[in-house]
């Protein structure tokens, strides 16, 4: 349960991050951030990277402000940061709160990033389901420049996203959301704080007594985290309520390819991806 | 065998002066190099918070830390907790509430609670019981750790008034 030897880069600025990225990433160079899910796996040798560019000491990627109507965090901000709704957030920041509870314990939530887990990509992460439900923006970062990738064509698969060899995901973007929206979250796991079995967040508005504008993602069914437009396309225009949730349920089963391990077949993600969608609407009607 | 890099670990207020390798993390370090075998060593990997220890005011798992990123920081492990032979209110109130039984997660329980109260006195039963979730015991059932944190709150909250 040690980590293997590897060769310890500590930058202080982005550049020198990026120009270290860039030499060591074709020698298994990885970035180290909160190292809540990366140092695990080393623990288990299952990742033995040759050289970590721990990026903690970046001047300027603890960045956490609103550009506009989007929410800007940088690398490092960790997850514990969100704990508390900040008011200048808005609904977004009542959101992330609902959110980050879920994420592992405290006191992993105290050292893990939001961008790191988003860069990690598994698929029950909360914030990767957060990401891909409230349609975010990945801004990727090497020596070649910047690259902005959308929530929808950065998640490709298990622990796979569209970051390139010697790219470091330097901030992700929120939009923040609209007055009046409503927001529900709900995940399944056998323990506290364990993986999530299944996930769902939602977000929709109401106009003249329908629902508007619905964005339902689920998380922990599949490979990747993704929305369900036959789930949306089931609330939109219909009053909150039972039938309604458990239309959009149904279509969520309907609909997801569900992953399967030793004790959860995929029928039993199929039923739990309705259950989780039906109680995250019930939670933003509440 | 990697290079070492040589760092300074400040650990309860005195500076610990070791050369490590990078692969190593805290928690190894600060009971093999610095001899401060009070931190435990569970699982390993981050999931049964024996290891945990106080890093500049937050708890941290120090088995998922590289030691050369504590370089520098202030860090608080059970051997800090008394002052001499002068019990902290936690553990006093672990021994009042029978919060143990073979010890070997207490270290961790306590620094966890420590930095958790020293935070806010005021914490409410939900997210105390959320706070707690997040390490392991297999003696006590946590009936009486949850018991003894809430004595050790209810102290440490007329002392902070």
């Amino acid at each position: 349960m040690k980590p293997a030897a590897f060769v310890y880069h500590a930058p202080k600025t982005l550049d020198a991050a990026l120009a270290l990225l860039a030499e060591v990433a074709p020698q298994d160079g990885r970035v180290l951030a909160g190292g809540q899910s990366l140092v695990p796996t080393m623990a288990f040798r299952l990742a033995r990277p040759g050289h970590l560019v721990d990026i903690n000491g970046v001047a300027g990627l603890d960045r956490l402000a609103v550009d506009g109507d989007v929410l800007s965090v940088g690398a490092t901000v960790r997850h514990a940061t969100f704990e508390k709704a900040d008011p200048k957030f808005g609904t977004l920041g009542a959101l992330l709160a609902d959110v980050v509870h879920n994420i592992a314990h405290y006191p992993i939530r105290t050292r893990g990033t939001m961008c790191g887990s988003l860069a990690h990509s598994d698929p029950s992460s909360e914030w990767c389901l957060t990401a891909v439900t409230l349609g975010a923006e990945m801004v990727a970062k090497s020596v070649k420049g910047e690259r902005r990738i959308k929530a929808a064509d950065y998640f490709q698969d298990i622990m796979t996203t569209a970051l390139v060899e010697g790219e470091l995901l330097a901030e992700v973007r929120l939009p923040l959301l609209k007055a009046g929206t409503k927001h529900g979250f709900y995940e399944f796991s056998r323990r506290a704080g364990d993986f999530a079995l299944g996930a769902a967040l939602v977000t929709y508005r109401i106009e003249a007594g329908k629902i508007v504008d619905a964005h339902v993602g689920v998380g922990g069914i599949e490979g990747t985290p993704r929305r369900i437009a036959e789930a949306e396309a089931a609330l939109n225009g219909q009053a909150p309520g039972a039938a309604a949730f458990a239309a959009a349920g149904k279509a969520v089963s309907a609909v997801v390819d569900p992953l399967e391990d030793a004790q959860t077949p995929a029928s039993y993600r199929r039923d739990l991806a309705a259950t989780v969608v039906i109680r995250a609407l019930e939670r933003a009607a509440a | 065998m990697s290079d070492t890099v040589s760092i300074t670990l400040n650990i309860n207020g005195a500076n610990h002066s070791v050369s490590v390798e990078p692969r190593r993390t805290l928690a190894d370090t600060i009971r093999d190099d610095c001899g401060q075998t009070g931190t435990h060593l569970g699982c390993e990997h981050g999931i049964c918070g024996s290891c945990t220890v106080i890093i500049d005011g937050e708890p941290m798992r120090s088995c998922l830390m590289f030691a050369v990123q504590a370089d520098g920081r202030k860090i608080r492990t059970i051997e800090g907790l008394a002052k001499g032979d002068q019990l902290h209110p936690l553990q006093r109130a672990f021994i009042d509430n029978h919060g143990l039984q073979c010890g070997f997660c207490t270290p961790g329980f306590l620094m966890l609670a420590t930095a958790t109260l020293e935070k806010n006195p005021n914490i409410g039963d939900e997210e105390l019981m959320d706070v707690l979730s997040s390490n392991l015991c297999r003696c006590t059932g946590y009936q009486n750790i949850v018991k003894a944190v809430k004595q050790a709150r209810a102290e440490m909250r007329g002392a902070a008034k």
